[in-house]
Parts: structure tokens; C-alpha cells; sequence
């Protein structure tokens, strides 16, 4: 009764691995993975704002780009931006935007580009964590990290980061994406129906989720910097 | 208020890499510097960087990013356009530079008579100073200063910006450095674009890299003099 499909707990995340620096020609990238749900993601910029008409005077322009690999399903999923990506991409802007500090940098445009390689639910959590440590990599100044997370309700019990069956099987699927610093909520979207003492319980399950999949976005940020110096203790 | 001078803590140290939302000192007896956000009296880092203590101010210096012009840098760009009456230069930055033609040359140019790419065509790449950069990031570049010219020859190489004062080196230590070991002539622009000339392009060059992977550690100086001695003597033996 105390398992879920693949034997995790009901509060228990899937593995996490983040990274950052991985495209040398992008002012800064980041990788995120839970379990087998993976995104990568690019920062360009700022950079001149094209086209030129949607430049703003006053603050920068964010472009952001959610998409799903081909060979990232089951079945081969058809190239090209659809109704879903279109989405996808206009919230996870929406919560970038929202710890960007935009005002710096008028007239110009940032460009981020997230890819997802596999995709096991989630999708958007793993692309919106990959994005924020691809943003602050790119020496981008915001206000703090995006952390995001997924829960949900599965055969009646809450469980923090849906992943495979449940998403197709579950009855609700809520993906989270909070700001630790600010203790704000800055993506949050659910399909399914719930009440609300099993919402409230699910958002605060949803945010222990985000606390932790935080740390690991730090620790990837702060990893760069070690690699070399350890490189350094072996020569 | 009273309670926020008893808790006045500083959570970070000096020389700490820290990343954007990581709270550095609480309380109102530390003053948010370049880098760093106040929020609810705590001072966070908005930069991936590393942190500075001046006495009370806390800086935080981004280890990445580009280039944001600012007042009487010195820059290396290239120019992109020539207008009728001025240049546009790319300066490695989401704004061209704007040089007008008074700003450009010192002389008196009959337009009738001449045409503007006899001074500056597009491809050249020059030595010039940021007179002034307004509000909305309108950047107007002045050759008026010393060391502003046209740079023939040479290669130029980028780096990150916010790696440049490392470069320099304290009083020009770092870069006083590489030009010695390798002969060259090294003009650094504030904006990344490092021009490289002489003999030893590619010692030097390498040097420069290394400088920029490098800059957060201490003991560069010596290891990049260790270094150049090694290449430059590869170099002979051949």
C-alpha cells in the first residue's frame, strides 16, 4: 500500500542530476534530470533584440523556447512547435520573467532555448529547472532560482514528482515552480479535480519537493567552479 | 527596527562563490553593493559571482556575463556601418557604439569632397573610449583620448568581460606580465576583446585563456609566468 509503480515513497522525488556548462558557444547552459525525464537548456544574450519592433524601451525582451525531441517519446513525436509547446513556453517565460531582473538591460532581448530528451512526465519542471541554471550560468542577474516540481494524486494518495503511469493513469497532475527567496509560486498549473484540504497538502508537498530540487540546482552552479580546482590538486 | 540592529549578521565570507538568491548578510548594519539585492532587510546575490567585502559593503563581481557599457571604458570594437555622418561599432555588447564623425577624427572632413570610410571602413577594428551612455543605453564613443586609434594587424581574442580586471591585474601586474614574457603588444578593451600583436601571438594568446578559465583562483601570476617559460622555450628548441 506504502509503494507507488516504480517503488518510491509517496513523498520521495526521483533521481535528481543537474549540471551546468555544458554548450561552450551559448553564454550559458544547464542540464536537468529526474529519473528519466531530461531537458537541457541555453542561454544567449542579452543580446540586440530581433525583430526590432518588439523591442522594449524599458526593459528586456524574453525568448524562450520549450521543446520536445523527437526520439523524447515513446512514439515519435512530430517536430515542431504545437499547440502544447506553445503553451508551455509562454509559462515557463512567464515564470523566468518574473526573477529576471529585466530593467538592466533596455531595448535588448535574452534567448533561452530548452530541449527535452527524454520525456517520463514532467517535462516542464525538468525544463524550467535546466533554464534557471543555464540563465544565472549565463551571468544573467535575477533574484534568485526558479526550483519546480511536480505532484499529483494517484489512486486517491497524494505523491510528490509524477512520473511515468501516473501521469497517464493519475488523477491529478499539478507541476510547481517556486521561488525559495521570495517563498512565491511562480508557475502553477492543474489538470484533474481535488479538493481543496488535498490541494493544500499536495502545494505544500509540492514545495518540499522544490526546496530540495533547489539545492541541486545550486550545488550544479557551484560545481563549476570546483571541477577545476580539483583539476588543479591532480596535476 | 530595533530588532533587526541585534540580528545584523553577515552569512557569507569574503571571496566565496555564491549564486543568484543566496542570502548574504541580514540586518541593517550591511549595505547592498554592486551585484546584490535588498529584500525584507536581507542582502541577496542577483549574479553568479564572487563575493567582495569593502568594511560594510557587500559587492558580489559575476565570474560570467556580457558586456554593459559604461562611462569612459575603453573599448575595442569593430565597425559594422558607416553612416553618412558617423560609424556604428560592435562592442561585444547588445548595443552598437555610435561614433559621429567630430567624435571620430580631429580634423575638418569636407563630406563633398571625401567619403567617411577613408578614415574608419567597415572591418577595421579600433581602440576608442565611451564618452557617454544614456539611459536607454544609446552608446557614444569618442577617439578624443590618448590610446584611441585604429589597430592594423594583430589578432583579437574574446574573453569573458567580467574576467577583465583579473587580466589587467592589480596596477597592470597580470597583463605587464604576459607582454614581457612574449614581446607582444597587448591592448585590453573593457569589453572583452583582448588585440594581440608581435611575435609570440599564440603564447600569448594561450596565456590570456588561461587567465580567463582561471581568474578565481589565487597564485595565477606565478603559474602563468611557469607557463610562458615553458611554451616560449618550446618555441627556441624548434
Amino acid at each position: 500500500m506504502s509503494e507507488r509503480s516504480d517503488g518510491r515513497k509517496f513523498d520521495e522525488l526521483r533521481e535528481i542530476e543537474a549540471r551546468a556548462n555544458l554548450i561552450k558557444r551559448a553564454n550559458g547552459s544547464g542540464y536537468f534530470r529526474f529519473g528519466s525525464t531530461s531537458a537541457i537548456s541555453a542561454v544567449y544574450g542579452p543580446v540586440e533584440m530581433h525583430p526590432r519592433h518588439l523591442s522594449d524601451p524599458r526593459r528586456a525582451f524574453i525568448k524562450f523556447r520549450y521543446n520536445m525531441a523527437p526520439f523524447s517519446t515513446k512514439d515519435r513525436n512530430r517536430p515542431g512547435p504545437s499547440r502544447r509547446s506553445i503553451e508551455i513556453s509562454k509559462v515557463i517565460k512567464e515564470a523566468l520573467s518574473a526573477v529576471i531582473e529585466r530593467e538592466e538591460f533596455p531595448r535588448a532581448g535574452i534567448e533561452i532555448y530548452a530541449e527535452v530528451l527524454e520525456a517520463d512526465a514532467s517535462t516542464r519542471c525538468a525544463a524550467l529547472n535546466a533554464s534557471s541554471i543555464a540563465l544565472a550560468h549565463a551571468g544573467i542577474p535575477m533574484r534568485d532560482l526558479v526550483a519546480s516540481c511536480s505532484v499529483g494524486k494517484v489512486n486517491g494518495q497524494i505523491v510528490l514528482d509524477i512520473a511515468g503511469e501516473e501521469d497517464t493513469e493519475g488523477e491529478v497532475d499539478i507541476p510547481i515552480g517556486y521561488v525559495p527567496s521570495e517563498n512565491k509560486i511562480h508557475l502553477l498549473q492543474m489538470d484533474g479535480i481535488m479538493t481543496k484540504e488535498e490541494f493544500k497538502k499536495a502545494l505544500e508537498l509540492g514545495i518540499k519537493g522544490c526546496k530540495i530540487v533547489y539545492q541541486k540546482q545550486v550545488e550544479a552552479l557551484k560545481e563549476i567552479f570546483k571541477t577545476f580546482e580539483s583539476e588543479e590538486v591532480n596535476e | 527596527m530595533e530588532e533587526d540592529k541585534s540580528e545584523s549578521k553577515l552569512l557569507t565570507e569574503d571571496r566565496k562563490i555564491v549564486v543568484p538568491g543566496e542570502i548574504l548578510a541580514k540586518g541593517i548594519d550591511y549595505l547592498p553593493g554592486h551585484g546584490t539585492y535588498k529584500m525584507n532587510s536581507e542582502i541577496r546575490s542577483k549574479v553568479l559571482g564572487l563575493v567582495k567585502i569593502k568594511n560594510h559593503l557587500i559587492n558580489v563581481v559575476p565570474l560570467s556575463g556580457g558586456y554593459m557599457p559604461q562611462e569612459r571604458d575603453g573599448v575595442i570594437g569593430e565597425v559594422v556601418d558607416v553612416q553618412p555622418y558617423a560609424w556604428l561599432v560592435n562592442i561585444n555588447s547588445p548595443y552598437l557604439g555610435y561614433l559621429p564623425l567630430a567624435e571620430g577624427v580631429e580634423e575638418f572632413v569636407d563630406l563633398a569632397k571625401s567619403d567617411l570610410t577613408e578614415f574608419f571602413d567597415v572591418g577595421d577594428v579600433i581602440y576608442a573610449k565611451i564618452k557617454k551612455v544614456t539611459k536607454r543605453k544609446d552608446v557614444l564613443l569618442t577617439m578624443k583620448d590618448k590610446m584611441c586609434r585604429k589597430l592594423h594587424g594583430g589578432n583579437i581574442i574574446k574573453i569573458t568581460p567580467a574576467k577583465v580586471p583579473r587580466l589587467i591585474g592589480k596596477g597592470g601586474s597580470m597583463v605587464e606580465t604576459i607582454k614581457q614574457k612574449t614581446g607582444c603588444k597587448i591592448i585590453i578593451g573593457q569589453n572583452g576583446f583582448v588585440w594581440i600583436s608581435g611575435e609570440n601571438i599564440s603564447a600569448a594568446a594561450k596565456a590570456v585563456l588561461m587567465v580567463e578559465k582561471e581568474s578565481h583562483t589565487t597564485g595565477l601570476t606565478e603559474r602563468i609566468e611557469k607557463m610562458l617559460d615553458k611554451e616560449l622555450k618550446g618555441d627556441n628548441n624548434e
